[in-house]
């Protein structure tokens, strides 16, 4: 009988075959190293007027670019030479000053067509870009502490003006902890925060004193807190990391409170550390009287207004804020909610009792570096970065009631009010962070693992070929078209999936290599004992396809397993690792049995023969 | 092509016995007296690396750091000449690596920072606890398979097989005082991976003789089966082992360990597929009457 594969599925592998073509060629056309600008608000114009005056800074640096483009939102430069990148970004952005973002950024030259078939080339891991990778804790803890100090005072109010009458309320391991003279004060009390205060539970443990009161945070308030401070602390992590300029920083959360940040192709990272330790600050602060106090500029991120003299003093700061919402009015104005602490709230309230009718200012402070230009005695361009603090107004309304806990900012426009509700949130961390892992990889570095990555595959590759020729001579040329086509769809796969390829992911590759001829060698050494057994020669090629067609899915099905868990305990290169080896798996049974055998049946499947060679 | 020639692979079983032993019980000694040299990775701690533009003296660099404060700064060459490690000691705190540089910065030699890890020490442990689970969940898992695939000695055997190469592997770290972090884990998980592959082709090939031959005693059969896979586990084996070395030589200092670790695997895993397994299903009394299901009928008819 001979061995023939129905049209449709010689059909079949050629389709996946060009698949794989198509989409693995995607990395043939490496990216170029560009700058790209963009301002710090979405307002500002970046023309060709821009463009003209960030390619004369660029000449006269004597740095070549060979292509600007701007949609006057941004603009991209490419430059010729990746060496040049950070001196460019750097000439630019003192030409430019701070008002705008430049960013290190890797150009596309994926040609259009591929492109609209969504082609791209894969992405590098941090240890072969280059680039800096955080993992920060976040201190919940302190966050529930906040809330509960919060609550403390709250209680005490409510008790006091309800005539409920304690001996003492304090804060004891994590849980509010009231004494008071008599049962019947007790159960008051208890029925009483029932009804206010949802969040917090009474505890009732055996052996308690009767008249001792303790309540805790409930589950879902705490809950709710630890993943609003999560929540806004990678809402601010993400505004300070887009100051640094990163063309795709990575900030995401890892687990119950831990943030990953990832900022490829950075190499200064103590600026990085220091602008993702930074606290952007805010003050509330009463407007002059007299000509005492400063003024500052008010430059809201929407507009700009006329400047103002504020006070010296703050009544509050952005640490008092815990909250702050865009919403609207009864009458549907937009305004902007802030919730303050209680200590925040007592503040504000003595500050606005008797200053109704005053202007009440928001002051934003950050603290910045810029480049400064000098030259050196070899009259070199040497650019030094200063740090600077700048302050401005972001809010500046008049005082009409006297505020408490929490108050509001009306006569905004929609706009203006989401992005002061950022701001004031953004202000300040809701709980702190540590670091606890860096890892830093130099651009050299990555550069050089690249290269061996590559060298190894390929020295890798060819060893495996020259073998599995010698070995099986014309079938081993059926494999090695195979594991040729396997590194294609390895590669096919991993661009459309957008993984990412890491150090660890390239020694997947290269162990795919060396085992996806498993397969083949199973197959071949089936055939062979076929022919020792005496079988036809079509017999012994089909039977021994079909034999080996077990082993090789019990054997991949437990690999696997195994690339699975690793991919569920590992963390980024080691994922690198299970991802390639997976697909490696999996693509290799397809061109290990599927491609081998349309080609086997092609060539000498539906003819007469008289030997085979294997 | 000739016939086919049968080893007498069980006839030498008790020395493999004996020799498996030697290399597990000398492995668990030493990962109970010496352990193993943990990563930065597992050991929490910061280290730095930087190149050089000439040869740099390692020791004049050690003193250099001491005399700056550092208190037992390990300093060692790293792959090459100009490269240069440098690990420190003590409580783990991320502004170190920064204070290293300025040092080494201060000397006005041509320094170029190539890379940074700060490895906080609960990372570490979690790593390691993680790492452990891993390595249970993934016995447990496969064991799981095997017993449904196959039959429950198979599974035994292929775990067994499994655990002996783990621990011989591991061991060989300890003894060796080779470093063991993340790449290394990795690598002993895809040992995982392959000397389980290795072990099912042949246990694959042991069971369809099972059904298949009649008239021979389970001894014949397991040497039957191991001689014809033979040649398809020396194929891999080679062929892997191919790569491993390219890896091993050209592929950087950062992978080094993985590539060493995998090829111990590689070659231990071969060996137990061979032995191991089939060892311990010959002492579970592995027989014909286990791998009897209704089955049996068709896959004679498939005989030429």
């Amino acid at each position: 009988m001979p061995n023939k594969f129905p049209l449709w599925k010689n059909l079949m592998v050629l389709l996946v075959v060009t698949f794989g073509f198509i989409y693995a060629s995607a990395n043939l056309f490496p990216p170029d190293p560009a700058i790209q600008l963009s301002g710090q608000s979405g307002a500002m114009q970046i023309d060709a007027a821009v463009l003209q005056k960030v390619e004369r800074s660029l000449d006269e640096a004597g740095i070549e670019y060979f292509a600007g483009e701007t949609d006057d939102e941004s603009l991209l430069i490419r430059l010729r030479d990746i060496d040049l990148q950070l001196r460019a970004k750097e000439v630019i952005q003192a030409e430019m000053g701070g008002d705008y973002i430049v960013a290190l950024n890797l150009a596309p030259t994926t040609p259009q067509w591929l492109s609209d078939l969504g082609g791209k080339p894969m992405k590098l891991g941090l240890d072969l870009s280059g680039g800096v990778h955080f993992l920060l804790e976040v201190d919940l803890d302190s966050a529930l502490a906040t809330r509960i100090e919060s609550d403390l005072e709250d209680v005490k109010k409510v008790l006091r003006e309800e005539r409920i009458r304690y001996r003492s309320l304090t804060i004891k391991d994590g849980l509010i902890v009231g004494q008071f003279r008599d049962e019947e004060q007790v159960e008051k009390a208890k029925a009483l925060i029932r009804t206010t205060y949802r969040d917090l539970q009474p505890l009732s443990e055996p052996g308690q004193s009767p008249l001792l009161l303790k309540l805790k945070l409930s589950d879902i308030a705490s809950g709710e807190i630890e993943d609003n401070a999560i929540k806004q602390n990678l809402t601010s992590l993400r505004n300070r990391v887009n100051e640094l300029g990163v063309s795709e920083p990575l900030v995401s959360r890892q687990g119950k409170n831990r943030i990953v940040v990832e900022l490829p192709g950075v190499q200064d990272t103590a600026e990085a550390k220091r602008i993702i330790g930074k606290t952007a600050n805010l003050e509330f602060r009463l407007a002059a009287v007299d000509r005492v106090g400063e003024v500052f500029p008010f430059r809201s991120p929407t507009g700009q207004g006329p400047d103002a003299r504020l006070e010296n003093k703050a009544v509050i700061t952005g640490e008092n804020v815990t909250d702050a919402r865009a919403s609207f009015d009864e009458n549907g104005r937009p305004q902007v909610n802030i919730t303050l602490d209680a200590k925040g709230g007592w503040q504000m309230g003595y500050a606005t009792r008797d200053n109704i009718g005053r202007r009440l200012g928001v002051l934003f402070i950050e603290y910045k570096t810029k480049l400064v230009k000098s030259f050196d005695e070899s009259g070199e361009l040497v650019l030094t970065p200063v740090p600077f603090v700048e302050k401005n107004i972001i809010s500046l309304a008049t005082v009409q009631a006297q505020l408490g806990k929490s108050f509001r900012i009306t006569g905004l426009e929609q706009r203006e009010s989401s992005e002061l509700a950022l701001l004031l949130r953004a202000g300040a961390l809701a709980a702190p962070m540590y670091i606890v892992e860096e890892r830093t990889i130099g651009p050299s570095l990555g550069a050089d693992n690249i290269e061996l990555g590559v060298k190894s595959v390929t020295i890798g590759m060819i060893l495996v070929l020259l073998f599995m020729l010698v070995i099986y001579r014309a079938f081993g040329v059926f494999a090695n078209i195979a594991l040729a086509m396997n590194l294609v769809l390895l590669i096919a796969f991993m661009s459309l999936m957008g993984a990412t390829l890491t150090l660890p992911g390239i020694a997947g590759i290269v162990l795919t290599v060396g085992m996806a001829v498993d397969a083949n060698v199973l197959i071949f050494s089936r055939i062979r004992e076929e022919l020792a057994a005496g079988s036809s020669i079509q017999g012994a090629i089909s039977a021994g396809y079909d034999r080996a067609f077990v082993s090789i899915l019990d054997a991949n099905v437990t690999t696997l397993i195994v690339a699975l868990i690793l991919f569920l305990i590992g963390s980024g290169p080691v994922q690198g690792f299970a991802v390639t080896l997976s697909i490696g798996i999996l693509t290799s049974m397809f061109t290990a049995i599927l491609l081998t055998r349309s080609l086997v049946n092609l060539t000498v499947g539906g003819r007469k023969i008289e030997k085979l060679w294997i | 092509m000739s016939e086919l020639k049968v080893y007498n692979f069980m006839g030498i079983r008790k020395m493999a016995v004996v020799f498996s032993a030697i290399m597990l019980l000398v492995s668990i000694a030493s990962l109970s007296i010496n352990g193993l040299v943990l990563g930065l990775d597992f050991s929490g701690g910061t280290q730095v690396e930087v190149g050089y533009e000439k040869p740099a003296d390692v020791a004049a660099l050690r003193q250099q750091l001491e005399s700056a404060g550092f208190e037992g700064p390990v300093v060692v060459h790293y792959g090459s000449e100009t490269d240069v490690l440098i690990r420190l000691q003590g409580k783990p705190d991320q502004g170190l690596a920064e204070k290293v540089f300025a040092v080494l910065q201060s000397s006005g030699e041509q320094v170029d920072l190539r890379r940074v890890d700060f490895v906080g020490p609960q990372i570490g442990d979690e790593l390691r606890e993680d790492g452990g689970m891993g390595m249970l969940a993934a016995l447990m898992v496969v064991m799981l398979y095997v017993a449904v695939r196959f039959q429950f000695k198979f599974s035994v055997g292929a775990v067994l097989a499994l655990a002996h190469d783990v621990i011989i592997t591991l061991g060989v770290f300890s003894l060796a005082r080779l470093e063991f972090d993340l790449t290394v884990l990795a690598a002993v998980l895809a040992v995982v991976g392959y000397s389980l592959n290795d072990t099912i082709v042949v246990s694959d090939r042991i069971r369809e003789n099972f059904r298949k031959i009649r008239k021979a005693t389970p001894v014949e059969v397991i040497n039957e089966s191991l001689s014809q896979t033979l040649w398809r586990t020396i194929n891999t084996s080679v062929t892997t082992m191919l790569v491993l070395l390219a890896l091993f030589f050209i592929g950087g200092e950062l992978i080094h360990n993985f590539a060493i670790a995998l090829m111990i695997g590689v070659a231990i895993g071969t060996y137990s597929s061979i032995y191991v397994a089939a060892t311990v299903m010959l002492a579970m009394n592995v027989d014909r009457e286990d791998l009897l299901e209704p089955v049996e009928g068709e896959l004679v008819d498939d005989l030429p």
